[in-house]
C-alpha cells in the first residue's frame, strides 16, 4: 500500500499549518544547483549546498528538535525570495533568521556580514575589525566557511585582501557566479 | 547491553511507516476515511513525538495510534449506535484501556502483542508487522503475555493494587 503524493502532501501541509514542526525543510532548485533550505517558527535556519536530505536530518534534529519534516510551505517565504534573487529581482532578503547552533562570536560576525550591500565586496580583515577583533581575519574565514545561511547571509561578498576570491563552501565557481549575478565582477 | 535506540528525525520515522499505516487503515475502513485516519494518526504521532524517550517499538506505537483511531471511527460510523444501550464497562473505560492498563507490568514485546491482539483485535499478521516479527512469534508473545497476566492475577488481588481495574474473574473470561 503506497501513500499517494497527494495524501503525502496533505499530511505535510497539515503538520506545518498546525505548527507541529521543530524544523521544516525542502529542496529548492536554483541556477547554482539544488539547495536544501530549512526553517523553524523563528525563521530561516539553514541553507545547504549539498541538498541530499539524509545527510542533514540528524544534525537538524539535534539542533532544533526531532520533529523534522520535509515541507514546502515551511520554507515558502525563503523559496520565493531566493527565486527573486536569482532572477535578479531582489537585492536584499527580508527574512527572520534562526541562528541556534551558531556560537556567539560567529553570530556577531554574521550580523556584520548581513550589512555588506548587494553588489559590493569586503575583506575578511575588514569584517574582523568591525567586530572589534582586527587580528581575527582567519577566524572570520572559518565563520564564513561554516555560514549556516549562505547566499542570504552573503559570505560570497567576502574576498581576500588582495581581491582574490579565496574560498567558498559551495565552490569557488559558485562564489564567482553569485558575484557576477550581483554585478560585483565583470 | 545494547544502547537504547534514539528517536529518529520524524521525517525518517514517517517515510519508514507511512505505507504500513495506510495499508493497516485501508483494511479497516473505506478509502476516504482511511486517508483521514492516516493524516490524524501521523498528526497525533507528531504531537507526541518530542516527548518520546527512546526510539524502540515505534512501529507498534504508531499502529496502536492508528488502531485506536480505527476503533473510534468505526464507533462513530455505526448509524444505529445511538439506539443501542451502552455496553457495560465496569470502570467507565473501554476494553482496550483496561487491558493496556493491566498489561503495564509485562515485558514490552508480550505487552505489545497482548494489547494489540486483545484490546485492538488485530490479527497475528498485523501484530507481526507491528513488532517486526513473524505471525507465529506474535502469537507466542501474546500467549506468554496472557499466561504471565494470569499468574499475576492469581498471585495478587488486582483490585487492591489497581482500584480501577476490572475484577480478575473478568480478565480470565476476556483472555480465555
Amino acid at each position: 500500500m503506497t501513500v499517494s503524493p497527494d495524501l503525502d502532501r496533505r499530511f505535510r501541509e497539515s503538520a506545518t499549518a498546525e505548527g507541529l514542526l521543530d524544523v521544516g525543510f525542502d529542496v529548492v532548485e536554483s541556477p547554482i544547483g539544488p539547495l536544501l533550505v530549512a526553517a523553524t517558527e523563528r525563521g530561516l535556519a539553514r541553507i545547504f549546498f549539498d541538498a541530499e536530505p539524509e545527510l542533514h536530518l540528524e544534525r537538524l534534529a539535534r539542533t532544533f528538535g526531532p520533529r523534522v519534516l520535509r515541507s514546502a510551505p515551511a520554507v515558502d517565504a525563503a523559496h520565493r525570495q531566493l527565486d527573486e534573487y536569482f532572477a535578479g529581482d531582489r537585492s536584499a532578503f527580508a527574512l527572520d533568521v534562526d541562528l541556534r547552533g551558531t556560537a556567539p562570536f560567529a553570530q556577531q560576525v554574521l550580523g556584520e556580514l548581513a550589512r555588506v550591500p548587494y553588489g559590493q565586496t569586503t575583506t575578511y580583515g575588514t569584517l574582523a575589525a568591525k567586530v572589534g577583533a582586527p587580528r581575527a581575519a582567519r577566524a572570520v574565514g572559518t565563520v564564513m566557511n561554516r555560514n549556516p545561511l549562505p547566499i542570504v547571509l552573503p559570505c560570497h561578498r567576502v574576498v581576500g585582501a588582495n581581491g582574490s576570491l579565496t574560498g567558498y563552501a559551495g565552490g569557488l565557481d559558485v562564489k564567482e557566479r553569485l558575484l557576477r549575478l550581483e554585478g560585483a565582477l565583470l | 547491553m545494547d544502547a537504547v535506540a534514539t528517536v529518529p528525525p520524524f521525517e525518517r520515522f514517517y517515510v519508514e511507516h507511512r505505507d504500513i499505516v495506510l495499508g493497516f487503515l485501508r483494511k479497516r475502513m473505506g478509502g476516504q476515511a482511511a486517508e483521514d485516519a492516516f493524516q490524524e494518526t501521523f498528526l497525533r504521532a507528531l504531537r507526541a513525538y518530542d516527548r518520546l524517550e527512546h526510539g524502540e517499538h515505534l512501529r507498534a506505537w504508531v499502529l496502536t495510534i492508528a488502531a485506536r483511531l480505527a476503533i473510534d471511527t468505526s464507533r462513530r460510523a455505526r448509524p444505529t449506535a445511538h439506539e443501542l444501550p451502552e455496553l457495560p464497562v465496569e470502570d467507565g473505560r473501554p476494553a482496550y484501556a483496561q487491558i493496556e492498563h493491566l498489561a503495564d507490568g509485562l515485558p514490552p514485546t508480550e505487552r505489545a502483542a497482548l494489547v494489540l491482539r486483545y484490546a485492538y483485535d488485530l490479527s497475528y499478521d498485523d501484530i507481526a508487522v507491528a513488532l517486526s516479527s513473524s505471525p507465529e512469534a506474535a502469537r507466542q508473545a501474546a500467549s506468554a503475555g496472557v499466561r504471565r497476566l494470569r499468574s499475576l492475577a492469581q498471585g495478587r488481588d488486582l483490585r487492591e493494587q489497581t482500584p480501577s481495574a476490572p475484577k480478575p474473574g473478568r480478565i480470565h473470561d476476556r483472555l480465555a
